[in-house]
């Protein structure tokens, strides 16, 4: 443990949270420690705590300071940031037995009016549209965190050969659905807003749906793949959603 | 039990304390941008502090109750009136049916929180009532409230039953004010710049030491662009020292943060759960309601604060809630 530890940095965030970092790049290793200490977390729970967001390489934990004023003299943050540091050592174990999430699959519809930079992703990586699509539904993604909007996935995986840069001019609105680059990443769109992505294709999957209990399709640890549909397929699927 | 919308107010919406729990799936918490004020107005007419109000934006709207009613009004003064005669503030008010709740010309911006005994009933949405304007989430069908709207009312606790039994006004379609009231915290005093306390954030210490000093000791303005889910500032340039990409973490209510432009902007209640701006400073739980008054315009100036403090200064605003609580409950035996 002691060889592990100069990566794990406790530091509040405000008065009533805890950010975990236990990593400094975008990398698995630090993913799956994350999602091991979630769920180490979850099993050995400490009053007062209200919820826990992970990210690429921080696990922010948002506790309730009176909750735990009531149970000792001790500062808040002390009790939340010394309880979090007790743990690590079980979450390093669970780490090590770390099971791959469910694999989602992600119906698009690519090109034409749904993917209106295709062209241009391709005319970048000097590929055929076609080659674009192949290479973008090949690849399995990992949903590293969900954030910037409800339901909204960042996904490592992506084929470096398909990193474009972003629109120099963003979209002043993208459609939820929509599918795109940026840069080293690729993302759906959850909520229509404005953006910057290159836009190469769409789902008819509602991502964020505040009606099922569950209201986000993809959670951080889940694996993804694109899976390449026709116009026809994805109105049809669309009446279904 | 309802409550007609005469009149919406330039943006009134239904809050509460937020939609918590959801925010690993990225979804925006909302909820009152003054969360301590709503909780007084609810323990004030004998509601559970969660209980969903309105949240009124300088100009307020005009209701007319259709059924009895206790409300409680905190926050800025906004200039309320029942039936012609002035509201106080932070004070139990038993209004008869057909009363007509209006606002004036607030004599300086603001905003206030309205609670009615049994909340306003709309439908809990993921947990919560609160509106999230963007995603067109909660509240009364996930937008502002607009004439001709009916905002149900819940039932009434034994606390509100009886506060307005004691109060009962004696003609129909009036109100009567309790004689008794919740000190509210003071407000800015007019002319000088609001003082918020705030803790240095994650990325504090990649800052210039230069921008470091002006962000305390400079003033800083509110711009136009203040909405729900920012107080944008404008005030001397801040920038980091270091040119390091940073990657999305978690941001919460009161984060200062800093896009490249290095015009800070602090996150409030309808803020994105993560954010890939460096967090210079994170405002104290205890100052979050001052933010709520920063409207357009308002000068304020950030004050260092130590954790220990900042987490004193919040179990003493509990601890005064819930001093709240049992005296309004004396109060409703008497």
């Amino acid at each position: 443990m002691a060889d592990s530890l100069p990566l794990v940095r406790l530091y509040p965030l405000g008065d009533a949270a805890v950010v975990l970092e236990l990593g400094q790049a975008i990398a698995p290793a630090t993913h799956q420690l994350i999602q091991a200490f979630r769920k180490v977390l979850a099993q050995r729970p400490l009053p007062g705590l209200r919820e826990v967001v992970p990210a690429f390489t921080t696990l922010t934990v948002y506790y309730d300071p009176w909750v735990l004023s009531q149970a000792s003299e001790a500062l808040p943050y002390e009790q939340v940031a010394s309880y979090l540091q007790r743990l690590l050592p079980a979450a390093q174990a669970a780490a090590t037995a770390y099971v791959p999430g469910p694999l989602v699959e992600i119906p698009v519809c690519y090109g034409g009016d749904f993917g209106p930079d295709l062209g241009l992703v391709a005319s970048h990586a000097q590929l055929s549209p076609e080659e674009v699509i192949a290479r973008h539904a090949q690849a399995e993604y990992l949903v590293y965190m969900v954030g910037f909007a409800p339901g909204f996935p960042y996904l490592g995986g992506l084929d470096a050969g398909l990193a474009t840069p972003r629109r120099a001019q963003p979209r002043p609105l993208v459609p939820a659905g929509a599918v795109g680059i940026a840069g080293a990443q690729t993302g759906i769109y959850s909520l229509p807003t404005p953006g910057g992505w290159q836009l190469i294709g769409r789902t008819p999957l509602r991502l964020f749906d505040p009606g099922r209990a569950q209201p986000s399709l993809l959670q951080a640890g889940d694996r993804l793949r694109f899976v390449s549909i026709s116009e026809v397929e994805f109105q049809r699927l669309a009446h279904v959603h | 039990m309802s409550i007609s919308v005469l009149k919406p107010g330039l943006l009134t919406t239904v809050q509460d304390e937020g939609r918590l729990g959801y925010q690993h799936t990225g979804l925006v918490v909302s909820g009152a941008l003054d969360a301590l004020a709503l909780r007084t107005a609810n323990l004030l007419v004998g509601n559970p502090p969660g209980a969903a109000g309105l949240e009124i934006t300088l100009q307020g709207p005009t209701l007319r109750f259709e059924a009895d009613a206790l409300l409680a009004l905190t926050g800025a003064n906004l200039v309320a009136s029942l039936n012609g005669q002035a509201v106080p503030l932070g004070r139990p008010v038993a209004v008869r049916a057909g009363a007509v709740l209006a606002f004036g010309r607030p004599k300086a911006s603001g905003r206030a929180w309205l609670a009615v005994a049994g909340g306003v009933a709309v439908p809990v949405v993921l947990g919560s009532r609160a509106t999230y304007l963007r995603a067109g989430l909660g509240g009364l069908a996930g937008r502002a409230l607009q004439a001709g709207d009916e905002l149900p009312v819940g039932e009434w606790s034994t606390i509100g039953r009886r506060l307005f039994e004691s109060l009962r006004p004696e003609a129909p379609a009036s109100g009567a004010p309790a004689r008794w009231y919740a000190p509210a915290s003071p407000l800015a005093s007019p002319g000088a710049p609001l003082v918020v306390r705030a803790l240095p954030g994650p990325e504090y210490a990649q800052f210039a030491p230069e921008s470091q000093r002006a962000f305390w000791e400079e003033n800083f303005s509110v711009t136009t662009e203040a909405d729900r889910m920012g107080c944008r500032l404008s005030g001397p340039p801040l920038a980091r020292a270091t040119a390091t990409e940073l990657l999305s973490s978690a941001v919460t209510f009161g984060t200062v943060q800093v896009p490249a432009g290095g015009q800070p902007i602090v996150l409030l209640a309808d803020r994105q759960t993560t954010g890939g701006y460096p967090r210079l400073a994170q405002v104290i739980s205890a100052d979050l309601g001052k933010l709520a008054q920063a409207l357009p315009g308002t000068r304020l100036r950030f004050q260092l604060a130590t954790l220990a403090e900042a987490q004193a200064l919040y179990l003493a605003q509990e601890r005064r809630l819930r001093a709240l609580a049992r005296a309004v409950h004396l109060k409703s035996l008497l």
